[in-house]
């Protein structure tokens, strides 16, 4: 079982997996760095996504890859709406009333998925979903690659929104100290608004991103998004390197632990990772002291 | 002279390269009032904060009652008691003000109805009978200060750290306030006060300590420390001193 | 409403039920209602009362329906024996998991977040554990008589459930009038402030769990002696932790009778859009979701706490501000 030739494609794969959640822990984690909420939609809006992506593919055609520059767009404005109008308003800034809120909208839309689509397990053919790229020691799967790209373009794109553009500004801003940022005439809400956009917009590119390798159905979401809220303690909440780099190793830790203890231990393992971190350092790796 | 009832001995607190408060040491003598004052941000909460158990110092000892009590969490120096208010009031919101005294008053009081007498009996002390049945979040400031007084006086206290308890209030607000404090030290509560109304530091204090970026720079009777030069520099900035004695010499 | 008056009037009345309506669909509709009732009993004790929102309730539910079931299907323990041990199993969790979230000072997201953790672990242990029978689940023997707590008539299961449910009232009420319902509610509205009170929040908030863990096994025990039959995603699935707070939240958060009401009007709804649309899965969550929503937005003390504050929102918007210039005056 030790052998280098499992491990290491273990490992591999454990990485490109990684990076996938971290798309999902990235959206999770700037939420969080925000808005000071954990998302409980997230893994509702990431199945929601894959939906999305399903239907792209089989009524339009589109390659999930094409896809994406339709659906990132589409899942910000849902995501940005969602938080102007429903949750901003509902929870009247209240952390444990937002919560709740999301809670509320997780519950609605996998229900209303499952009410439309039953829970049947759903698949896309690409033709390159088993095509892999051969690296000289191990084969590696073609979509996991991409995405492993994918994830590091997007996490630069984000950092240059971050840092250049004056909506990116203006989130660091609130995400520092919301008071001032509200005397200094940020309108707060229009920037909790885009940040839900653009963590919404992360899962729908993560959907893309998983669909051509990965089974839809209404409760895929959740399995993801716990996982992500693991990543997110354990990197830090609110931090982006800490998303990253904790995503690689829970990816890394779910392939070996899938290696060595089969399919649904190695989900014990994250979440008793997940524990252990809340109880012990919640701040986690890269998060301010609580 | 007796021990004081509380000893901060050289107490520092660190916050990672920031050093709030830097071998303090003061006292509080039993049943006197005793005042801390200083510029802001000396330190004065935080050392408030130590005191009261929310904090823990860097190092340094506090002795209460001739026992070491540094580290202690806040609810057993509450019972051993030790008592504070917030600088910024933290009433209990959705609760009426009566609800409010009888959360303390329930330390000592197991039974409902006792603890509910109790409170009553607080919150007339201090003033708020008319107020018992509103809502606390309906009070003003002064009320606000009044009730987070009364919760802290349900405890049974016998040291009372109040934490700039006359701040937001206006003039005819502290005078009607201050004669209550006073009050207190006839009952046997021996009192340690943040302050920065002058006025109620000068008629309220029998012994002032003067706390600037987190070291005590002065100690006295109120009228000694105002007229240390030491202590206006750390007010007012390097020269002050020299320049009122200029001012006053004219 | 003060006293225990009100809890004997309603329970007396919801006794009476069975005397008049006949109706299986009906008793068991009422049977399932009290049931979701109790166990959001116990989420108040720990949401409402000392304000610890928990997202994983199931755990508690699950862990009293698994230990009634396999005590008596693997031990062939007495069952009532079983129903008893499975709410102190109840208990003991709620201690643990109180001690350990608690004493690393989790509040608020994290907490939501540990609790739904500790759910899923059982819930993934459940699925594969030889003892619960794995995926198959665990099935009690149908064995119709009082001494294996299995009755034909369910208007008997409906008895002993509205007297598990009348305790959980009293339990409730005792609560709101004792030092440790006080301290609570001060801990819930501000820790700091009650802490620099005397209040043990640390040890008050493990109390809290512990009672609320035991009245929401009590459910799950209930469960599973009612339907005979238990499997992981039954017992530990985030249904019934979703439910759990719905309940209180609708109805009334940290009050004594807001899981009974909100139970009824959650599961009423439930059947009301089952009726209006057929019994398609994920229909009812659907509307509890959006309820949960609409009532945090417009209502966020639930209904019984909506009330007072409707009545202070029109007394405001009614008389002018003459009153604060005397409150001003005389502080």
């Amino acid at each position: 079982m030790l052998s280098p030739v499992i491990l290491i494609p273990a490992i591999l794969n454990g990485l490109l997996m990684g990076a996938v959640y971290a798309l999902v822990a990235l959206g999770l984690t700037l939420i969080y760095g925000v808005l000071h909420i954990i998302n409980f939609a997230h893994g509702a809006m990431l199945s929601a996504a894959l939906f999305a992506a399903f239907f792209a593919f089989r009524m339009l055609g589109l390659d999930p890859y094409v896809a994406v520059f339709l659906l990132a767009p589409l899942f910000f404005v849902l995501g940005y709406a969602a938080q102007r109008f429903v949750i901003g308003p509902a929870s009247q800034g209240d952390d444990r009333n937002m919560l709740l809120v999301t809670l509320g909208i997780a519950v609605v839309i996998e229900n209303a998925l499952l009410f439309a689509f039953r829970a049947d397990t759903r698949t896309i053919n690409v033709p390159y979903a088993f095509e892999t790229i051969d690296f000289g020691f191990t084969f590696l799967a073609v979509p996991r690659v991409v995405g492993f790209c994918a994830v590091f373009v997007v996490a630069l794109a984000l950092w240059l929104i971050m840092s250049f553009t004056d909506s990116g500004r203006a989130i660091r801003a609130v995400a520092k100290e919301k008071l001032g940022a509200e005397l200094a005439g940020i309108d707060v809400a229009h920037v909790y608004a885009m940040t839900f956009g653009l963590g919404s917009a992360c899962v729908a590119i993560a959907a893309c991103l998983l669909i051509p390798t990965y089974y839809v159905n209404p409760t895929v979401g959740n399995a993801f998004v716990l996982i992500a809220f693991t990543i997110v303690v354990l990197g830090g909440m609110g931090s982006v390197p800490g998303a990253l780099i904790g995503a690689l190793l829970i990816g890394v830790v779910e392939s070996l632990s899938g290696l060595f203890l089969g399919e649904s231990l190695g989900q014990i393992g994250i979440f008793v990772i997940f524990i252990v971190v809340l109880l012990v350092r919640p701040s986690g790796l890269f998060g301010a002291r609580a | 002279m007796a021990e004081p009832l509380l000893v901060v001995d050289r107490v520092t607190r660190r916050f990672g390269g920031l050093l709030a408060v830097n071998a303090a040491s003061l006292t509080a003598q039993e049943g006197r009032i005793t005042a801390l004052i200083g510029p802001n941000g000396a330190g004065k909460t935080t050392l408030f904060s130590i005191i009261s158990g929310f904090l823990k110092p860097s190092d340094g000892d506090i002795r209460y009652a001739g026992e070491v009590i540094t580290g202690e969490p806040p609810h057993r120096l509450a019972r051993r008691g030790i008592a504070r208010t917030f600088q910024i009031v933290q009433p209990f919101a959705g609760l009426t003000v009566r609800e409010n005294i009888l959360v303390g008053a329930h330390l000592h009081h197991r039974k409902r109805a006792a603890a509910l007498a109790a409170a009553e009996d607080v919150g007339r002390h201090v003033g708020l009978n008319d107020f018992l049945d509103r809502p606390a979040d309906t009070l003003t400031v002064a009320g606000r200060k009044r009730l987070e007084l009364a919760r802290a006086l349900a405890i049974d206290p016998k040291l009372l750290l109040l934490d700039e308890v006359l701040a937001g209030l206006n003039p005819s607000e502290i005078r009607d306030i201050v004669p209550v404090i006073r009050g207190l030290v006839n009952r046997g509560i021996t009192i340690m006060m943040i302050e920065h109304v002058m006025q109620a530091v000068m008629s309220l204090a029998e012994h002032v300590f003067v706390l600037a970026e987190g070291q005590v720079i002065a100690e006295g009777a109120p009228a000694q420390v105002a007229a240390n030069p030491v202590v206006i520099e750390a007010y007012l900035g390097h020269g002050a001193a020299a320049k009122l004695r200029a001012s006053h010499g004219q | 409403m003060k006293g225990f008056a009100p809890i004997v009037a309603a329970v007396g009345v919801l006794a009476a039920v069975p005397l008049v309506v006949h109706s299986i669909v009906t008793l068991n509709f009422l049977v399932v209602t009290l049931m979701i009732a109790l166990a959001g009993q116990g989420w108040n004790i720990l949401g409402g009362y000392a304000g610890q929102y928990s997202f994983g309730h199931a755990a508690f539910f699950g862990t009293g329906a698994y230990v009634t079931a396999i005590l008596q299907v693997r031990y062939g323990a007495n069952a009532w024996f079983a129903f008893g041990a499975g709410i102190v199993f109840g208990a003991a969790l709620g201690g643990i998991i109180g001690a350990l979230t608690f004493r690393s000072g989790l509040r608020g997201s994290y907490f939501a977040l540990v609790t739904l953790a500790f759910a899923e672990v059982l819930r993934i242990i459940a699925s594969v554990a030889p003892i619960t029978g794995a995926g198959v689940g665990t099935l009690i023997n149908l064995d119709l008589g009082a001494r294996a707590f299995q009755f034909q008539s369910r208007a008997v299961f409906y008895w002993v459930i509205l007297a598990l449910v009348g305790a959980s009232l009293v339990i409730a009420r005792l609560i709101e009038q004792s030092r440790f319902g006080a301290w609570l509610i001060a801990v819930r509205e501000n820790e700091d402030a009650a802490k620099a009170l005397g209040v043990d929040a640390r040890s008050v908030k493990t109390a809290a769990m512990i009672v609320s863990g035991a009245v929401t096994a009590a459910a799950g025990c209930f469960y599973a002696q009612y339907f005979l039959f238990v499997d992981s995603g039954i017992a530990y699935g985030t249904w019934i932790s979703i439910e759990a707070l719905l309940t209180p939240i609708i109805g009334g958060v940290g009050t004594v009778f807001g899981p009974l009401l909100g139970a009824l009007v959650v599961k009423s709804l439930g059947e009301g859009a089952k009726l209006v649309t057929g019994d398609v899965p994920g229909l009812d969550l659907i509307l509890y979701g959006a309820v949960l929503v609409l009532v945090i937005g417009f209502t966020p003390r639930g209904l019984i706490g909506g009330f007072p504050q409707l009545r202070g929102w029109l007394a405001r918007h009614r008389a002018p501000r003459a009153s604060s210039i005397q409150e001003a005056e005389h502080g």
